[in-house]
């Protein structure tokens, strides 16, 4: 036993002794490297795995925008009028008569939540452009209350600047689909698409994750919501966790996949698909996805795959891309190398078999 | 010929035997379903489901069997084959190569020849040691990684950490197959080709 070394010293001389114990003169005793490797693996699999410190590494947090922040919204002043009443649950006004401050809870449909609105595609809309000017009075009049209430196509349809988003091809797919063939005229584009609230998703996102996660709320705003569920439909709501029961793994499946990969058919122009189909021809098929054609290509990895490539570049947009599932997630550069060196062994080994025989 | 031509030595004990058996046997079903996932276009020899569990199956029947093998090499002396004396190591591998791939055709004797105490050439030893002591036991903690996906470590620096875990997996899986080939074929390199297969069967190994 050497004497303990100087303290700046203690770790390296660890170090040194451990291995010189591990390998014990010089030989590599081949039991330690597996217990390092399980070491190893326990550290990544429990204390790095979602520990803070490396979530803030991977995704540094984003600002959140303070209240004053959206000043910088084009019409926010305006706006401001109508939120400070509908922008939350409550509001509160003064009582002219007896001069009392009156609080009051708003009606949860009218509420515009100032997050989610300057988030949204329309948050440089003023309120007015698409509700009478008239609201400005308070109390509204009640004959605003017969006030048309605008589709999507009122304003995107047939407009050379939106062609690239083909509401006319969405709405001839929303036609033929089960929400408009089993719920007639009640269910609108708004029931997924709120105008106030709405932002487009998978084409911009650099967080796919987060886009799942968006559009599967969508769906789940009444397929996971019995109130909601029964404002269209007299039937109980499905459990879907019981119907999607036969699903392997079925929690990274609902974090990785959207609904709509399994239950719409996709149209090639179409960037996302609006024909939701009936349940019975839901894709059940792991192939579908699991394979080289699979149909995540031409819906979820659409745009993820060009992005990748263009945005971080080839090494990491292969690599390291979020859109992870079995089969599907080859790699061809690295398929080709593992050919090509099984290839050249193969071909070694015939050199080698016909230089035996040879000298025999 | 040498003076140890027809030297019968008792090299390969049952449990080896056994578990090398049950070893190659999971790897051939482990190797034919594990590519019949990776390239499902949709299905490759194997039906995807199938395939699936089949791999699973056979992968946790392969994870026990290893720890029979790990368990097996600490307390008996068999063991004592898979450690790797550091020194001069590089020097001999590099003999034992010469010889794979001059020294055979010249008809020269083998350079480290076979004893008890040394079953194993430099280079068998190397990639023994290799496959059994990293690659396997990788393969078998990143596959369990992906058996139970909600456990495996949702990212790294940035990466997916089912995507890594994968990517090790199948990496690896890659070199275990390539070590199966030129394992195989180098097994035939023996007094006659079929003489060192025999030994793996009833544990006798036939000297040059
Ligand atoms: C069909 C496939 C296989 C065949 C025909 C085969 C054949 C053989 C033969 C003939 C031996 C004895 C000769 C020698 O010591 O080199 C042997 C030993 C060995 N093989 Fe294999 N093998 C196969 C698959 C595998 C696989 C997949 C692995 C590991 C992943 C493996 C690992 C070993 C090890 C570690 C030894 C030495 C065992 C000991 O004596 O301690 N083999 N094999």
């Amino acid at each position: 036993m050497g004497q303990i070394a100087p303290t700046p010293f203690v770790i390296p001389d660890l170090i040194i002794q451990t291995i010189h114990f591990m390998t014990y003169e010089a030989n590599v005793r081949p039991a330690w490297i597996v217990l390092v490797l399980l070491l190893l693996f326990i550290l990544a699999y429990t204390v790095l795995n979602d520990s803070p410190l490396i979530q803030s590494i991977s995704n540094p947090p984003k600002q959140n925008i303070s209240r004053k922040g959206f000043s910088n919204f084009k019409n926010s002043a305006e706006n401001e009028m109508c939120l400070k009443c509908h922008g939350q649950s409550k509001y509160s006004y003064t009582n002219k008569e007896n001069g009392k401050i009156i609080v009051k809870r708003m009606y949860a449909e009218a509420i515009v939540n100032r997050d989610d609105f300057y988030a949204s595609n329309h948050r440089e809309f003023k309120c007015t452009d698409c509700h009478s000017e008239d609201y400005i009075s308070f109390p509204h009049s009640g004959d605003l209350r017969m006030e048309a209430i605008a589709t999507c196509v009122d304003c995107h349809g047939g407009d050379e600047k939106y062609a690239k988003f083909q509401f006319e091809t969405i709405d001839t797919a929303f036609m033929a689909s089960v929400h408009s063939q089993k719920h007639s005229e009640e269910f609108t584009c708004w029931m997924c698409h709120d105008p106030h609230t709405y932002k487009i998703n998978a084409r911009t996102t650099e967080n796919l994750k987060e886009t799942i996660t968006y559009d599967n709320l969508i769906c789940l705003n009444c397929h996971g919501d019995n109130n909601n569920y029964q404002l269209l439909s007299n039937k109980p709501n499905p459990n879907l966790l019981q119907k999607h029961d036969w699903l392997p793994n079925q929690s990274s499946h609902f974090t990785n996949v959207r609904c709509i990969e399994c239950h719409t058919r996709n149209e090639d122009t179409l960037i996302v698909a609006h024909f939701i189909t009936p349940k019975n021809q839901a894709v059940k098929k792991c192939e579908s996805c699991h394979s080289k054609n699979s149909i995540l290509y031409a819906s979820l990895y659409k745009h993820q795959i060009k992005q990748n490539i263009e945005k971080v570049g080839i090494i990491k947009g292969l690599f390291f891309s979020e859109t992870a599932s079995i089969g599907p997630d080859r790699n061809n550069s690295l398929n080709l190398l593992s050919f090509l060196i099984m290839g050249l062994t193969v071909i070694a080994i015939c050199i080698h078999v016909f230089l035996r025989i040879k000298n025999k | 010929m040498n003076n140890h031509s027809s030297e019968r030595l008792y090299l390969y004990p049952l449990w080896i035997r056994i578990w090398h058996m049950i070893n190659a046997v999971l790897c051939l079903i482990l190797i034919i379903t594990g590519l019949s996932i990776q390239f499902s276009n949709p299905s490759v020899v194997v039906k995807f489901k199938t395939a699936i569990s089949v791999h699973n199956i056979a992968g946790v029947l392969l994870a026990i069997n290893y720890i029979a093998f790990f368990i097996g090499n600490l307390f008996t002396t068999n063991g004592h084959h898979y450690i790797m004396p550091v020194r001069g190591f590089f020097k001999r591998l590099i003999i034992q190569i010469r010889y794979y791939t001059i020294g055979i055709f010249k008809k020269e004797n083998p350079p480290f020849p076979i004893t008890p105490d040394q079953k194993f050439n430099p280079l068998q030893q190397f990639t023994y040691v290799a496959t059994m002591y990293l690659l396997v036991p990788l393969i078998v903690l990143s596959g369990f990684g992906l058996l139970y996906p909600e456990m495996t470590l949702k990212s790294l620096l940035g990466a997916s950490g089912l995507e890594l875990t994968d990517f090790l997996h199948v990496t690896v899986g890659f070199f275990i197959t390539l070590f199966m080939c030129i394992h195989i074929y180098f097994c035939t390199i023996g007094k006659t080709p079929a003489s060192n297969f025999k030994s793996m069967i009833n544990g006798f190994h036939e000297s040059h």
